[in-house]
């Protein structure tokens, strides 16, 4: 306990050296904007600075990149708010309340709101993180192949199947990532695998073009034409983001049950950012006295999900920096960025790179804190520059994404990738395939084989290892539950066959 | 929400089952090996076979569970977009032809503008502006400032 509070003194240290918050704030604010703007969200930005990050020392690369991950969804909140421009799905339910709230001149204080809630969300977050993590290293210790493999396959159920829409497409859509993570050399046996007679395919499908084709690409490919930007609302200014009392009073108990349903939810790898803001808006729903005037325009719809959002955001750094398992897509990106610099995440990442796991954690409070004080004054800049017509940023972004591909490797083999993923992104998108479950595939991948081969190898090819162990044979069990939920939920609707008003209200808000 | 005989789901069942199958038969030319000393094939049989089965799963519920076949929103049902499509998917290939063949600034400018064609209410001219101002954009921040390996003309290399 108290170990943990001098070591994120230390982290302090770390994430307050100049050069290292120079990068943590450039990311924030480059964050901020992207997660205005309708289109660029933090995977893409993530995607195209990655190769920035090979000219700056691992330190500042993985603040700015984090940075950027929690600034855009301050970004996200704006845009959900003054605008009802969902430009990232986890925000999509915050425009139901948050939008008619502007509507009623009280947009100003809704977004002030959502940022003390989403600071609050942050830190609580950071807490759960800062006490967490060493007693979650010290079990993940223990783990061998075996228990590796067993919580990767929660993991990867999770995220196909509790994230929005159909849980068989999720289930889908990760096989087809885990199978592009086959792709390249296997590492056992030195097989060229499904490499199509490409020797560039021999070191497997690149990360950054996997990213970019599927949802930047993809994005393009689905809403050009069809996407016109509104023209963006009068400024804010400082005193129409002060809340009543009233409002206030009502938004604290909707700030922590957010908080709370993100903490939990963020503590589940796979999980995505949306299911998570949707349930906390239902939940909100549900326990409100009057549920009948959500969506005119109720602050406890905008308080919550965000919060939610922001907690889950931070509490999701736990796996992935202790395990190694991304929470979710962005995590695996982040994931990505730390193996590319020689860094592997994993029980060991505390010990061997303290400066890397406390300084994240440290700049992690500096950055949420900067947002909530500049966020006021940018709001205004922001807004203005979501002008910017979208006939004219689709083309600009385009010839950033391939540049951004080529420059990871210097290849532009990978661009061409980008129009093979863009062009399946986009089909799956029309088929209501998630994509994101692909990309957690893909990165798991690999290591969910390489550990599922050892194992069975050190258990001469019996597979009841897995239930013999009792750290894996909970994974199993909480893999076994996921199933039964989804075969006993598909049950359920199936014998309630017509009225599913409900289901069919909630994913049309999407 | 309306039904068809062969909706969506339909679709994509097939599609991923189709996917499934050629992926085993394809991985079949790999080693198996066993369960104990896995061979470069095993994994993708397995999970080849797991695809085709949860394709045919998504085909077979696709009508009774009332999966939304029409959904509002940003990702409704598209329409086909044949130019802008090929518009945004030629841009990036241009980008390859031309960085290998030409260089950074004529692969930049190949890349915007026929990206740019793909939205309807741009005129060439407006793209003609746009890939210019990419043109010094890019040349500024990828060649000035971060000396990306690419050579800003090479005439075919």
């Amino acid at each position: 306990m108290h170990q943990s509070l001098v070591d994120l003194w230390y982290g302090f240290g770390v994430a307050l050296q100049p050069s290292h918050l120079m990068w943590s704030v450039f990311g924030v604010l480059l964050g901020n904007l992207v997660g205005v703007l309708p289109g660029l969200g933090a995977l893409t930005t993530i995607s195209m600075l990655l190769p920035l990050t090979y000219v700056i020392p691992p330190v500042p690369a993985i603040l700015m990149l984090a940075g950027i991950f929690y600034g855009s969804q301050y970004g996200g909140a704006i845009g959900a708010i003054l605008l009802n421009l969902p430009s990232h799905p986890p925000h999509a339910v915050t425009c139901l309340d948050g939008f008619p709230m502007t509507r009623a001149g009280r947009g100003g204080a809704a977004l002030g709101v959502t940022m003390m809630a989403s600071f609050f969300a942050a830190s609580v977050g950071i807490v759960v993180m800062v006490f967490l993590s060493p007693l979650l290293v010290a079990v993940a210790f223990k783990f061998g192949p075996t228990e590796v493999s067993a919580i990767m396959m929660l993991g990867l159920l999770a995220g196909a199947t509790m994230s929005r829409g159909s849980p068989l497409k999720g289930l889908a859509a990760t096989l087809f990532g885990l199978l592009c993570g086959v792709v390249g050399t296997d590492v056992s046996s030195g097989t060229i695998r499904f490499s199509f007679g490409f020797a560039a395919l021999s070191d497997g499908v690149d990360l950054g073009a996997i990213c970019m084709g599927l949802f930047a690409v993809a994005d393009f490919l689905v809403t050009v034409n069809r996407k016109t930007n509104q023209p963006a609302r009068a400024t804010m200014s400082m005193r129409d983001m002060r809340p009543t009392r009233a409002e206030l009073r009502r938004s604290f108990l909707p700030m922590l049950r957010g908080t709370m349903v993100g903490t939990l939810f963020g503590a589940i790898p796979g999980t995505g950012p949306t299911i998570t803001t949707f349930i906390a808006y239902a939940l909100e729903r549900k326990i409100s006295r009057e549920p009948e005037r959500f969506g005119t325009g109720m602050i406890e719809g905008v308080v919550a999900p965000e919060a939610a959002s922001h907690s889950k955001t931070q509490v999701d750094f736990i796996p992935t920096m202790t395990l190694g398992i991304p929470g979710d897509v962005v995590m695996a990106l982040l994931l990505g960025a730390l193996i590319i610099k020689g860094i592997q995440p994993g029980p060991q990442l505390i010990t061997e790179h303290p400066d890397i796991f406390w300084g994240l954690i440290a700049s992690f409070w500096i950055g949420n804190a900067l947002l909530m004080v500049l966020n006021v004054p940018l709001i205004g800049v922001w807004v203005r520059l979501l002008r910017v017509p979208y006939r004219f940023l689709f083309p600009a972004a385009t010839f950033f994404l391939c540049l951004g591909v080529y420059s990871m490797k210097n290849s532009l083999f990978d661009v061409g990738e980008l129009v093979v993923f863009g062009a399946i992104g986009a089909i799956f998108v029309a088929l209501d395939i998630p994509v994101a479950p692909i990309v957690l595939g893909f990165v798991l991948g690999p290591l969910l084989e390489e550990n599922f081969r050892r194992a069975l190898l050190l258990s001469r090819g019996d597979l009841t290892a897995f239930v013999r162990q009792p750290i894996s044979a909970l994974f199993v069990t909480g893999c076994a539950l996921l199933l039964l939920i989804q075969i006993v939920g598909f049950l359920c609707r199936r014998h309630t066959a017509r009225p599913t008003t409900d289901a069919s209200a909630s994913s049309a808000a999407g | 929400m309306h039904r068809q005989r062969f909706g969506k789901d339909h679709l994509a069942g097939a599609l991923l089952m189709l996917l499934g199958v050629a992926v085993v038969l394809a991985a079949w030319r790999y080693r198996m090996g066993n369960l104990t000393r896995m061979g470069a094939g095993y994994v993708p049989v397995v999970l080849g076979l797991l695809l085709a089965v949860v394709g045919a799963l998504i085909a077979l519920t696709a009508r009774g569970a009332a999966t939304s076949v029409q959904r509002a929103g940003p990702h409704a049902a598209p329409a086909f977009e044949w130019r802008a499509w090929s518009c945004i998917l030629g841009a990036i290939g241009a980008f390859v032809v031309l960085g290998t063949y030409g260089g950074m600034v004529p692969a930049t400018f190949a890349c915007t503008f026929i990206a740019a064609l793909g939205d309807r209410t741009n005129r060439p001219r407006d793209a003609l502006y746009l890939a210019t101002a990419m043109v010094v954009a890019g040349w500024l921040i990828f060649i000035v400032g971060l000396r990306v390996q690419m050579p800003a003309f090479a005439w075919g290399a």
